[in-house]
């Protein structure tokens, strides 16, 4: 009933969503997916992070979880503030768009 | 042994201060002090080479090699020092080059008196001093050549010390390009010596090769001709004399102490130095004696024609020292050295002379305009008397007695040597010819000067006027060294410069010897009679002859187109070349290749990074990504390369 | 039960970036992260990590989820439209997209063979412990945190205020 499953499944877990974080950054064409896709990688990276952690009994991993958690809070509420920002100059999200320093 | 102290650092010391003190400070300083600085130090310096002389009359053992010289170069084995030595042959050249110069520099002070950049000039002439008595003085072959190239320099700066004048300029530089081929010689010269001895040290040269006398003959050939390669240079020699007649553009007094006295009789002094290594080699001391013959022929004919003193003078000093090779080549070292003695003598005169009446003319070179000076300078006419009989080689006077010497040498010199011999009488003839040509022109008959004189004035012999004291001086003084600089007779001579020169080939003197000087004597009254034919009377018997010799007159005049002839085989090419390797490999290659090259690759890399830095999130995030995938692969290959497990791998890639 | 734990969590996670990725519309690709995170955490509660757990669900999930939902609906941008303005995330990022899985995966597959198995009863690491290490060891990063926010914050309504004429 208890079957345990190896670590190495969450890693590659992990692996396999931060892949996807940096497809979705490459792919996506609204500047707020592309910011998603960003809090998906960082996602992916704490849940190796928590696997290491559990793997060496390690309780500084969670920490560092947290830490995450905390600069990622702090970047979405400054990142989505420059995305209305932007919108606001541009009249739109598209990347493609948005490829000039200058106003 | 005790050393005698005899300062040697000091003669060239001397000139040398006074070239500082002129050189630095000469354009702000009155005239009175410059000419005073210039005329003390070369005065210093010849008061310790009297001094020295005064010793070694006095039972002083020469050589001396000044002790503690500091050294200058030393590369393992090989040593080069600063080193003076003083024997018997440096001493001679020490006592002309100190005391003529001494006189000059008190001739010059009248002579340039109206000049611009009198300290300039006076300045040029204390670093001459002081490199020709460090060429003189020194105890190796780079020291030597040391001293060999500066008195190119000071001789460059000074033909071309009349800087508002393009040709003195372009004199100049043809002075110091030709030299500069001779240099080549001499440098190769002295490779070849540090290949075969490991020292450029004469003493050691010299101990070596009485030590070994095995050194085979072919080797000793080879520096021999690169050494005489650097003479011919130097001492205006076929086939690098080209510079001398252009030098006089220079000053007059500078023609009389570097062109005539000095400098140019270095390449003689040189081969006498290194006379043990010419006496190994039959083959250069043949080359030697056959270049010597040739050019003093040679230059003697085209100073037949020219109108110009100073050139007619050129042509002679470059004679002259033909003579001196002639009596190098033939084994006659002490020969040679005692006629440039006296031709320092009486060609310092004769330019000096020559200087006073181009001084009395206001400038005036041309001799066809000159003529009838005799009244108007008769001190310059007398002293300049002394000077032609003198280089014509009467007896008593002291030419005869040098000249003598090398052809009665030459004379006892083989089948080779009696042709040379024959040559050089011939040449004789012609000196006498062209030097009372010279007399005749300048001083006798009538002034010429109205008649060619087109707009200003009348003619220059109406206010002609005689040269001041100061210039006067130096021409009596020399005019008596003239008269007997001689006497001291070359057996003694010989005899003094024995331990350097070697044993000279001399002579079984009695009947043939008193037939040749005999024969020299009326060959050279010849000459005089000859060109009293042709000048002393009137024009017309020399416009008749040069009707009759037209196309001989014509060569001579064009002095052989030798410098045509330069010009189209070696000037032209050269430049030629030049353009081209200016031009294509210079201008095209380098200059506009490499600037091209650089803007295309700037301009490329800046085009491709401009497309890479497109502004694009996405771009930049795909470029961030291989960035990414790039690390873990390189962190990776440790582990597939064989290191144990992923840490040890990514510590590797950190390390 | 812990590995049917593991499965189910772990296709919701990857169902859900997989939908992040393939919705048009940026409202939708929200809500799949949002099953992405809450699927982490009970992933994380899996590990043993509850303080996690339960921070993932608030702060992620919770808090910035929440920012973002009200962002998009705030610019109401519609869907998304198909530009091509990079060449290059197409010829070099795709390409190095796959080269860093295959690297990552191999890596991990290689050493994986070293690392032990997770099971429930392994025990968990309680807020308790946690906390000890928190407040005690690391206590000054833990306040700087605090700074960090609230210039976040100040930053936030620096740029994101209506700009009216002055900044």
């Amino acid at each position: 009933m208890n079957t345990p499953v190896p670590a190495d499944w969450y890693l590659l877990l992990s692996a396999a969503l931060f892949t996807m974080g940096v497809i979705g950054f490459l792919s996506k064409r609204s500047l707020i997916t592309v910011f998603m896709s960003i809090e998906l990688m960082l996602n992916a990276v704490n849940l190796s992070f928590v696997t290491f952690a559990h793997e060496w009994h390690a309780v500084k991993g969670q920490i560092f979880v947290f830490f995450v958690m905390m600069v990622a809070a702090a970047e979405a509420a400054v990142g989505l503030a420059i995305i209305i920002a932007i919108f606001r100059v541009r009249g739109t999200l598209t990347v493609d768009q948005i490829d000039r320093m200058k106003l | 042994m005790n050393e005698p102290m005899l300062f040697l650092p000091l003669i060239a010391l001397f000139p040398f201060a006074g070239f500082l003190l002129n050189g630095l400070f000469g354009s702000r300083l009155p005239k009175a002090i410059v000419s005073t600085i210039a005329l003390l130090f070369p005065l210093l310096s010849f008061a310790v080479v009297a001094r020295a002389a005064w010793m070694v009359h006095g039972g002083m053992l020469l050589p001396v090699a000044e002790s503690g010289a500091p050294t200058w170069i030393a590369v393992g084995g090989f040593h080069v020092g600063f080193q003076f030595v003083l024997d018997q042959l440096s001493l001679v050249m020490l006592l002309v080059v100190t005391g003529v110069g001494f006189l000059i520099h008190l001739y010059s002070v009248g002579y340039m008196e109206h000049e611009q950049g009198y300290w300039r000039y006076f300045a040029y002439l204390n670093l001459f001093l002081f490199f020709m008595t460090v060429l003189v003085l020194a105890g190796n072959y780079l020291l030597m050549f040391v001293g060999w190239e500066g008195v190119g320099l000071a001789s460059y700066l000074l033909i071309g010390f009349y800087i508002d004048r393009k040709s003195a300029g372009d004199a100049g530089k043809k002075a110091f390009v030709v030299n500069r081929v001779g240099d080549f010689g001499f440098l190769i010269g002295m490779f070849l010596l540090i290949a075969n001895f490991g020292t450029l040290n004469f003493h050691r040269i010299g101990t070596q090769l009485a030590g070994h006398p095995a050194i085979s003959g072919a080797t000793a050939t080879l520096i021999c001709l690169c050494l005489i390669l650097g003479a011919t240079g130097k001492s205006a020699q076929i086939p690098l004399y080209i510079w001398l007649p252009d030098a006089m553009e220079g000053p007059t007094p500078v023609s009389a102490l570097i062109h005539a006295a000095t400098m140019v009789t270095a390449g003689v002094y040189m081969i006498a130095r290194t006379h043990a290594l010419f006496d190994l080699s039959p083959t250069a001391m043949m080359v030697v004696a056959v270049v010597g013959t040739a050019t003093a022929f040679f230059a003697a004919t085209v100073a037949m024609v020219q109108t110009d003193i100073k050139r007619v003078l050129a042509y002679s000093t470059i004679s002259q020292l033909g003579y001196m090779f002639l009596g190098c080549g033939v084994g006659a070292y002490s020969a040679a050295v005692f006629h440039l003695m006296t031709h320092a003598f009486f060609k310092a005169l004769l330019f000096l002379a020559a200087g006073s009446v181009i001084h009395g003319l206001s400038g005036e070179q041309d001799m066809r305009r000159m003529g009838g000076l005799r009244k108007a300078m008769p001190v310059t006419f007398w002293t300049m008397t002394a000077a032609v009989l003198a280089i014509s080689g009467f007896f008593p006077f002291a030419g005869f007695f040098s000249k003598d010497a090398i052809l009665a040498a030459a004379f006892q010199h083989g089948t080779l040597g009696k042709a040379l011999w024959t040559v050089g009488l011939i040449t004789a003839l012609l000196t006498s010819f062209y030097m009372f040509r010279l007399w005749y022109l300048t001083f006798l008959g009538e002034s010429r000067g109205a008649a060619h004189q087109d707009g200003h004035g009348d003619g220059h012999a109406a206010h002609a006027h005689e040269s001041p004291w100061i210039m006067l001086l130096p021409l009596v003084v020399l005019a008596l060294l003239s008269v007997t600089g001689g006497w001291i007779g070359i057996e003694r001579f010989a005899g003094f410069l024995e331990p350097v020169t070697g044993q000279a080939a001399m002579v079984d003197a009695g009947h043939t010897e008193l037939f040749l000087s005999v024969l020299a004597v009326l060959v050279a009254a010849l000459g005089w009679f000859l060109a009293h034919l042709f000048f002393g009377r009137d024009g017309e018997a020399a416009a008749q002859a040069a009707q009759s010799l037209a196309p001989i007159r014509r060569l001579l005049q064009g002095k052989y187109w030798i410098d045509e002839i330069y010009t189209a085989l070696i000037v032209r090419p050269v430049q030629w070349l030049a353009r081209f390797v200016l031009g294509w490999l210079g201008e095209w290659t380098l200059v506009r290749g490499s600037a091209w090259l650089m803007s295309g690759v700037v301009g490329l890399s800046g085009e491709l990074l401009r497309r890479w830095q497109s502004g694009n999130l996405r771009s930049y995030a795909a470029w961030l990504a291989a960035g990414a995938a790039a690390l873990l692969l390189f962190a990776l290959a440790g582990t597939l390369l064989g290191l144990n497990g992923f840490a040890d791998s990514i510590h590797w890639a950190v390390r | 039960m812990h590995l049917v734990l593991f499965l189910i969590f772990a296709l919701f996670a990857l169902a859900g970036a997989a939908n992040l990725l393939l919705q048009k519309h940026p409202i939708n690709s929200a809500l799949s992260l949002i099953v992405v995170m809450s699927s982490l955490a009970v992933l994380y509660l899996l590990l043993g990590a509850e303080f996690l757990a339960m921070a993932q669900v608030i702060v992620y999930a919770g808090a910035i989820m929440v920012l973002f939902t009200f962002v998009v609906m705030l610019l109401n941008e519609g869907r998304e439209e198909k530009t091509w303005g990079s060449h290059a995330a197409r010829v070099v990022g795709f390409p190095a997209v796959v080269a860093l899985l295959a690297v990552l995966a191999s890596a991990i597959l290689r050493a994986g063979r070293h690392y032990g198995m997770v099971s429930l009863s392994d025990g968990i690491t309680t807020t308790q412990d946690l906390s000890r290490v928190l407040f005690r060891d690391l206590l000054l990063p833990f306040e700087l945190t605090s700074v960090l926010i609230l210039i976040a914050i100040l930053g936030a309504v620096a740029l994101a205020r209506k700009d009216d004429g002055n900044a």
